[in-house]
């Protein structure tokens, strides 16, 4: 696992296989029937429910990832969105429900145990580590699947060295791949906002996910900082990443994903393509209100 | 005074590295010194088993620390910031009471003629009651030995991984850390080295009792950490330094038919408050403390 792991390493073609491009051919294949697995499929998250207290934050919620494609998780503030991440993240435990990353549920697993099984997030306020370096933090991420201990760091063993100098090559690659290489001997807290927001997608890269959750990547960007990571999401799906992004822009989500779930007070109220998505009249109430509602 | 270095070193990594405070370090210090009593001394109902020479009891009581602090982690990690302070407190002050009521470890009467490490010149044992040198180089040997082992943990995915664990532990698990093995890692080492110092007390002093390892002990070897300048080693040395050095520099200095020495507590507690008000990064911050301490000041200023 710790063996040299360079870039696009097979299994991630094998993953590509799927023209990536095209577009889902339908809407509504969420994970209804557990019974038969598709293999393009990456995650299902299948009838989760999870409630805190008296507060049903996701209600009933369904839906499948497919290999290779960005999937949007959009909604109004308050909708689920972020719990949603969390459960998939092993952060809160569904009160019911499965959830299935390549075939294997993931429920109660530890949350370092599901990011080594492949599974990176970012969040929504950024959380680095602000005391240590731009590349350091990195190399946290590239660390999950290092094996080096107390042992061999104290011994300096060849192991230790070996992925020392691999995991800091990944890290410098990676920080390079998103732009801030330049930034890499500064301390994390040191970097601007758009920096460490970049920084914060390069960390979750070294892990070396197959799935790769961005919460609101662009919030507090200007038009034209978007539009460049805009880019960079395409790349990352570009090296063989799927990528599920939480996002209030819309304009952003219609941009760049190729299927979309809307969720509203916790629960799912459409799926499908963004050109689908958008007319969806309950998507627009969501979004707009109901103009004739009574207050 | 080497023993005060060797657990400022020691406590910097539980407290300075991996951010998990713990007031019962002199715990450790006391299982190191007493496990090479039991094994040692002729006072210890183990001596018709053992009677060992200090350096074959010596690993032994060290891993015995090691297991003490795996012991105490294991349950007591999950606990965050104030809880894990008023645990290990508690630790401590268990060891303490333990030894001072049980006969098993002797209480006040404590464990006599122990052991002092071996090797001879001119017929003339080096380490003996007398001279006190050999235990100096000892000690600085054992020092250097400790730096340099830190060092190598620091610069590494261990040192790497309590950092993160120190600036958000939630979000280290959530990058892979595993959490839980490390921070029992970053107590065992503590351990360890708190221990060392407990082993080479005892080869030195030749005696102890149950009245050495008091609580203010462990509040003594923070407070050199926290002056020294936490998360650093060259800090922690001095820390540990000023701790020694600076009651035994009062002693005899006679105030009002008082010794100053008495006043030590008195004085360290000044001398804190005074070091946390003007660098409250400790004498010798750590490059990444003393940089957060400031931006800190940046983001207060223009208000």
């Amino acid at each position: 696992m710790s063996e040299p792991h360079i870039e696009t390493p097979e299994e991630l073609d094998r993953e590509n296989a799927r023209p990536v491009d095209q577009p889902a051919p339908t809407g509504g294949t969420g994970g209804e029937d557990p019974g038969v697995r598709d293999p393009d499929v990456l995650l299902e998250v299948d009838h989760v429910t999870l409630r805190f207290g008296g507060v049903v934050a996701l209600n009933d919620v369904s839906f499948s990832l497919r290999k290779g494609e960005i999937f949007g998780l959009i909604g109004p503030n308050g909708a689920g969105k972020t719990t949603c991440f969390n459960a998939m993240t092993g952060v809160y435990r569904p009160t019911s429900g499965g959830i299935r990353f390549n075939g294997e549920s993931i429920v109660g697993k530890k949350k370092h145990e599901i990011t080594r099984g492949g599974i990176a997030r970012t969040f929504q306020n950024v959380r680095l580590f602000p005391e240590m370096t731009a590349l350091e933090n990195v190399m946290v991420g590239a660390d999950a699947h290092h094996k080096t201990s107390v042992p061999s760091a104290l011994f300096r063993l060849p192991r230790h060295w070996r992925e020392e100098r691999s995991g800091r090559e990944r890290s410098l690659e990676l920080l390079r791949f998103v732009g801030i290489v330049h930034r890499a001997g500064d301390v994390s807290r040191n970097l601007s906002y758009g920096e460490q927001r970049r920084l914060e997608i390069a960390r979750a890269l070294a892990t070396n996910p197959t799935l790769l959750c961005l919460d609101e990547p662009a919030a507090g960007f200007n038009p034209a900082e978007k539009v460049e990571l805009l880019q960079l999401i395409r790349r990352i799906r570009d090296r063989g990443v799927t990528v599920l992004l939480i996002e209030h822009d819309m304009r952003l989500v219609m941009g760049v994903t190729d299927r979309i779930v809307v969720l509203e007070f916790g629960k799912k109220i459409a799926e499908g393509t963004p050109a689908e998505v958008r007319d969806n009249p309950a998507v627009v109430a969501a979004y707009l209100g109901v103009p004739t509602d009574a207050a | 005074m080497s023993y005060y270095v060797l657990l400022a070193l020691g406590l910097n990594v539980v407290v300075g590295y991996a951010g998990l405070l713990d007031l019962g370090y002199v715990g450790f210090f006391a299982i190191g010194a007493y496990g090479t009593a039991l094994l040692t001394s002729k006072d210890s109902v183990l001596y018709s088993h053992t009677g060992w020479a200090w350096l074959a009891a010596a690993p032994v009581a060290l891993a015995a620390t090691m297991l003490a602090g795996l012991i105490l982690g294991w349950p007591t990690l999950r606990l965050r910031g104030d809880y894990l302070a008023i645990v290990t407190l508690g630790f401590a002050e268990i060891i303490r009471i333990v030894a001072t009521n049980t006969n098993t470890l002797r209480g006040d009467r404590g464990f006599t003629e122990l052991p002092h490490p071996p090797g001879s010149a001119g017929g003339k044992p080096i380490f003996g009651v007398t001279d006190a040198t050999p235990y100096f180089w000892l000690g600085l040997v054992v020092i250097i030995a400790v730096v340099f082992g830190v060092r190598n943990l620091d610069r590494s995915r261990v040192g790497r991984s309590w950092l993160a664990i120190r600036e958000d532990e939630e979000a280290a698990e959530i990058m892979g850390v595993r959490t839980t093995k490390f921070k029992l890692w970053a107590f065992s080492v503590g351990a360890f080295i708190g221990g060392l110092g407990g082993v080479l007390f005892a080869g030195e002093q030749g005696f102890i009792n149950s009245s050495t390892f008091v609580l203010q002990f462990s509040i003594l070897v923070l407070a050199g950490v926290v002056m020294g300048g936490s998360g650093n080693m060259a800090g922690a040395i001095l820390g540990g330094a000023l701790i020694s050095y600076i009651p035994d520099r009062l002693r005899g200095i006679s105030v009002g038919g008082t010794d100053l020495y008495e006043y030590r507590f008195a004085m360290f507690g000044v001398i804190i408050i005074v070091i946390m008000i003007l660098r409250p990064q400790g004498l010798i911050p750590s490059r990444r403390r003393a940089m957060e301490l400031k931006d800190r000041e940046k983001e207060v200023a223009p208000l």
